[in-house]
């Protein structure tokens, strides 16, 4: 049995490596992605356009707005010095943020009234709008705790002392990268199970392939193998690339890491032989692999927290193996995670991994019955 | 002469609409095209609708105090009616730690055995500790804690009667978006995706499947001109495109309350030579390609993650690198997220919407154009 399997393997890796553009297919578009995604997905603003409307002529104000000019996160580009300017700007997107100081700043200031400074911000991307509003308020809070010392202010009452555990500069790089691994490894392995019985049926060869003396089992064997192969050394590869150019630390243990990789493939080799058995057509295939790939990437913690879906769909991502690799990649990388604490993301995927590939045989049988 | 030529103009449009209906056939024979057109928008609207956001509410977060008092009550008071916060007190330090490693609280909050003391001296420290593994939310409930802070010495400020001594006070104004909803801007973003993700499914592989069950040969044998046979591909599914954004628009705008703040004429313009775009790449693929298996693997390579990663639509263009700056340039994708975010949000405004609708014209006619170009009527 075992050489029959590995005969089936064999060819399907001719299959798959061969022609060269299918070659070319499986194996550059992972490397040119994780290069491109990894420096694109950020949700770190730097050199936001600013504009600056200053109403009050004192040294304060130029003071406050020269934290904003030092500040790598901030980039001037216009001057107003009407209320009628700031339409135009915002709308044709020119600037995503206007920084205006009343003309009764320095008065209040004086005075020791609160003086205000007002931030306009584009919110036709909220988070964009967010994080830029974050970083006006940590300058105005430097700000404040400079002037409060020079001018011997008693200082508030309490103070926020924070800190960030894994991440300390909070780069959200560190958050994205680990995640696209696991992306890349899921559309992969998808790419070499999903069209592969579909191909044969339009070509003809499946016929071929079911009188030959072999059993459903060892054909689903022998499209399996090239899937868990490339999947997992593509997986490495990108890994390493992951390490050592993007340089985001690796704290964990490698064997933790390697097994949540087997059985998330294991997860995906059954949902693509699944797609495969029932797809007739090669379109049909491509159909049913968006349809997997899309939510299954959307429904992982990859881009957007779980923890904002809805409470219905934080239980559907339960059956989403992706789910789970991305804790154990990110845990694995960032928190150096002992493997007891991964052991819960374990189990869940063997579960999964076991059912997909059960339903894949069970489909295949009678498909090909 | 001229009767002639009468006829073969007459039979030009017989033979496209020979073309069309053969196409419209096939569709309705493998429903996998309707699937792609009508179901998938539905599909994954609702998907991204709700299961996208990124708006952090009712975090859970970890408090402990150390030595409970009357002023230590009042802060937490104010956590706890923070809509954003669903704190859990912890008795030390170690067991919201643990509670952190678990992935159970994104935060902790905590105030030592000596806040009270402190306070009366000077400036006493409430230590916060996030988990940074997700820095964007970390960096969302870091501003969301300082907002509690704020409030919390202005109220203890009122309370004792002393002026409220902070220096420079932050005024925000968000336009366009004033309640922060992260739906309003990803749902428009949503549409573009989507329509790329059809527009590519669709005829990418039309073509290479011609070539690959060898009816391009019967087609190319037919009197029917090479323009007629990409017309006769391009018209079935640009209808059927237009059918899927149609439905994509009426959910944003009526299942998801998205405000239409510019005209339906901006948006059925952009959203036709967005379609023209997107169909042209497909149709390039699919002839470039001449096999299935390709064609479709590259169309989701080039479509579907550039446009989820690079279009803007969740990711900030303007803080890429340079160099992928650049790159975002050749994502059509792009032009259209633009398009949809400022006439859903902020009405037609032409300055955005001539340079972006221009670029996609360029793309629309570039990638039509290879398409006529790469495909003769010869076999290899």
């Amino acid at each position: 049995m075992a050489r029959r399997v590995w005969a089936l393997a064999i060819k399907e890796f001719l299959v798959l490596l061969k022609d060269p553009r299918s070659r070319l297919v499986i194996i550059v578009p992972p490397f040119v992605q994780l290069m491109i995604f990894s420096f694109a997905a950020s949700f770190d603003l730097n050199d936001i356009p600013f504009a600056v409307y200053c109403e009050d002529p004192g040294l304060d104000a130029q003071e406050l707005l020269s934290g904003f000019r030092r500040s790598r996160h901030f980039e001037e580009t216009a001057w107003i010095t009407s209320d009628a300017e700031i339409a135009p700007l915002i709308d044709a997107k020119r600037v995503l943020l206007v920084i205006h100081i009343g003309p009764r700043f320095s008065r209040d200031l004086r005075l020791r009234r609160p003086a205000a400074l007002q931030a306009i911000v584009d919110g036709r991307d909220s988070n964009t709008a967010l994080v830029a509003l974050g970083y006006v308020r940590s300058v105005v809070n430097r700000y404040n705790a400079q002037y409060t010392a020079r001018n011997g202010i008693r200082a508030p009452s309490a103070r926020l002392e924070t800190r960030a555990w894994f991440n300390p500069n909070l780069e959200s790089r560190w958050f994205i990268v680990p995640g696209i691994v696991g992306m890349i490894t899921l559309v992969v392995t998808l790419i070499v199970t999903a069209l592969s019985v579909a191909r044969e049926r339009e070509q003809g060869t499946f016929d071929q392939t079911l009188v030959a003396p072999f059993r459903a089992g060892e054909i689903l064997l022998g499209k399996a193998i090239p899937g868990f192969a490339i999947g997992l050394s593509e997986a490495s590869l990108i890994l390493l690339v992951a390490i050592v150019l993007f340089q985001v630390p690796f704290r964990g243990s490698l064997v933790t890491l390697y097994a949540g990789l087997a059985l998330f493939l294991m997860a995906a080799i059954g949902v693509g032989l699944m797609i495969s058995s029932l797809a007739v057509t090669q379109q049909q295939g491509l159909l049913g692999t968006f349809l997997f790939m899309v939510p299954a990437v959307i429904l992982s913690g990859f881009a957007t927290p779980i923890a904002n879906m809805p409470p219905i769909l934080q239980h559907v991502t339960l059956i989403n193996p992706l789910r789970y690799l991305l804790v154990i990649l990110r845990g694995v990388f960032l928190e150096g995670a002992p493997c007891g604490e991964l052991v819960d993301q374990l189990w869940p995927m063997a579960i999964i991994g076991a059912v997909n590939l059960a339903t894949a045989a069970w489909l295949f049988r009678k498909r090909s019955a | 002469m001229s009767q002639w030529r009468a006829t073969r103009g007459g039979g030009r449009l017989m033979r496209l609409r020979g073309l069309v209906r053969k196409e419209f056939l096939q569709i309705v024979r493998d429903p996998s095209s309707i699937a792609i057109a009508f179901l998938m928008p539905v599909v994954l609207l609702l998907l991204f609708g709700y299961g996208v956001s990124l708006d952090a509410e009712h975090v859970a977060i970890a408090i402990v105090v150390d030595q409970p008092s009357a002023i230590t009550a009042s802060f937490t008071g104010e956590l706890m009616r923070s809509r954003y916060f669903e704190p859990s007190f912890m008795p030390t330090m170690a067991d919201a730690e643990r509670a952190m490693r678990a992935r159970r609280v994104s935060a902790i909050v905590r105030l030592r055995s000596d806040f009270a003391r402190e306070r009366m001296t000077g400036s006493a420290p409430i230590q916060v500790v996030l988990n940074g593994v997700d820095a964007n939310t970390a960096r969302l409930v870091g501003g969301y804690l300082e907002g509690v802070w704020i409030t919390w010495l202005q109220e203890q400020a009122y309370e004792a009667g002393e002026p409220f001594d902070i220096s420079v006070a932050m005024e925000e104004r968000v336009w366009f978006n004033s309640e922060i909803k992260s739906r309003d801007f990803l749902v428009p973003g949503l549409i573009a995706i989507i329509m790329t993700l059809i527009g590519a499914l669709l005829t990418a592989m039309v073509m290479a499947r011609e070539w690959e069950r060898g009816t391009m040969e019967a087609l190319l044998a037919t009197p029917a001109a090479i323009p007629e046979i990409l017309l006769g591909k391009l018209i079935p599914y640009f209808v059927l495109g237009t059918g899927g954004m149609a439905l994509s628009v009426a959910m944003a705008l009526w299942l998801f309350g998205v405000p239409l703040r510019g005209s339906f004429t901006a948006l059925f313009a952009g959203s036709t030579l967005f379609l023209l775009t997107a169909l042209g790449i497909g149709l390039t693929i699919s002839i470039l390609a001449k096999n299935q298996f390709v064609a479709g693997q590259t169309a989701i390579i080039t479509t579907f993650l550039p446009a989820f990663i690079l279009s803007g639509f969740l990711f900030d263009i303007s803080s890429m690198p340079p160099i992928i700056r650049g790159i975002t340039y050749f994502i059509p994708a792009r032009y259209f997220v633009a398009i949809l975010q400022t006439v859903f949000l902020a009405g037609d405004v032409p300055s955005i919407l001539l340079p972006n609708g221009l670029a996609l014209l360029l793309m629309a006619t570039f990638f039509l154009g290879v398409s006529r170009l790469r495909s003769r009527k010869r076999l290899e």
